[in-house]
């Protein structure tokens, strides 16, 4: 196979680990709304962690991106 | 020896492929002042310029805006004592008040980074954080300084963090071994979170605006509400990730600190 067409199709099998991100993100948002709906008044003492949260889960999807970053400009 | 570099350089300066600008180009490192200190490249580059704008906003900034030092706080003196509040109560809550003399360190970070991700929502200009080496230089002097002060404070027993207590000793020795791993890719995390965050949100925005371009004045409309959208949307991650630097930071302190597990 062409290095260049098998570099393209690396990358973009890398990019499926974006699926988790979405799917952590949309975990915990729904959790905090969840809750936030229950309990309103402990809604704001929890939005710290939720950004935590939120960004911590985008992490991991974004290591996989840098993957098939790695993969289409450095090799 | 850094003129064939720079003669290289110019000669591979590859422009359109086809019709689209190539969104990579914007995070080019372009040498402003060419200086060479014992045969390194130490030249002045644009991310150099971009720290010292940074470095002297945030110092005129908090400098200005408490020369007055009301005790009822004018608008701009609001501003930067939110500012240190908001650091304040983060060392405070996630450090415990012994680690308040840690505060200095991470306000300054806190700062810095935020300043430097907020200066690249500006357009043309240079995002410093999009770089590894930027990021994992702050994250290495991070990791290093934390574990450097775990053993300061409790000397050989800061390596009980790795055993869990109340776990069976038939599972200790494979608990020890994830524990150590998932402990020394803390740098790892820490940089490329912050790093894939600030070159994946600016790439995509200079490809949304090669869209804006290329579809004219009938089609443009469409790439520009969802670019509006989305700059809104990155200065939010700018911030956040900001936040998130700080306050994992004030977390690895705290597990060096107070071994708590």
């Amino acid at each position: 196979m062409d290095p260049a067409a098998a570099k393209l199709i690396g990358a973009g099998l890398a990019s499926i680990a974006l699926v988790g991100a979405g799917v952590g993100i949309g975990t915990i948002f729904g959790n905090y709304l969840q809750g936030a709906l229950r309990n309103p008044s402990a809604a704001q003492s929890q939005f710290a962690n939720l950004l935590l949260g939120f960004a911590l889960a985008e992490a991991t999807g974004l290591f996989g991106l840098v993957v098939a970053l790695i993969i289409l400009f450095v090799f | 020896m850094i003129e064939a570099a720079y003669a290289a350089e110019e000669a591979a300066h590859g422009a359109h492929d086809g019709g689209l600008p190539n969104p990579m180009h914007q995070f080019e490192i372009k040498r402003l002042v060419p200086f060479e200190l014992f045969g390194f490249d130490a030249s002045f580059t644009n991310s150099a310029l971009y720290m010292v704008i940074a470095a002297t906003l945030i110092t005129l900034f908090t400098v200005y805006a408490m020369r007055g030092r009301a005790l009822v706080p004018s608008r701009l003196q609001s501003v930067a004592e939110i500012s240190y509040e908001f650091v304040a109560n983060m060392v405070r809550q996630n450090v415990g008040t012994d680690g308040m003399k840690y505060f200095p360190f991470i306000f300054t970070l806190f700062m810095f980074v935020l300043a430097l991700n907020m200066l690249g929502m500006l357009p043309y200009s240079f995002t410093v954080t999009s770089h590894i080496i930027v990021t994992f230089a702050l994250a290495a002097f991070i990791f290093i300084a934390v574990t450097v002060l775990g053993f300061i404070k409790h000397g050989v027993g800061f390596l009980k963090f790795f055993v869990p207590s109340g776990v069976p000793v038939v599972m200790l020795p494979l608990l020890v071994i994830i524990e150590l791993i998932s402990y020394l890719t803390r740098p790892i995390s820490l940089s490329v979170r912050l790093f894939a965050n600030m070159m994946a949100g600016h790439t995509m925005l200079k490809v949304f605006g090669a869209f804006v371009v290329a579809l004219g004045f009938l089609g443009g409309w469409a790439p520009l509400a969802f670019m509006v959208a989305f700059t809104g949307l990155e200065i939010l991650v700018a911030f956040l990730q900001a936040y998130v630097f700080a306050i994992l930071t004030c977390i690895y302190l705290n597990d060096a600190l107070h071994m708590h597990h």
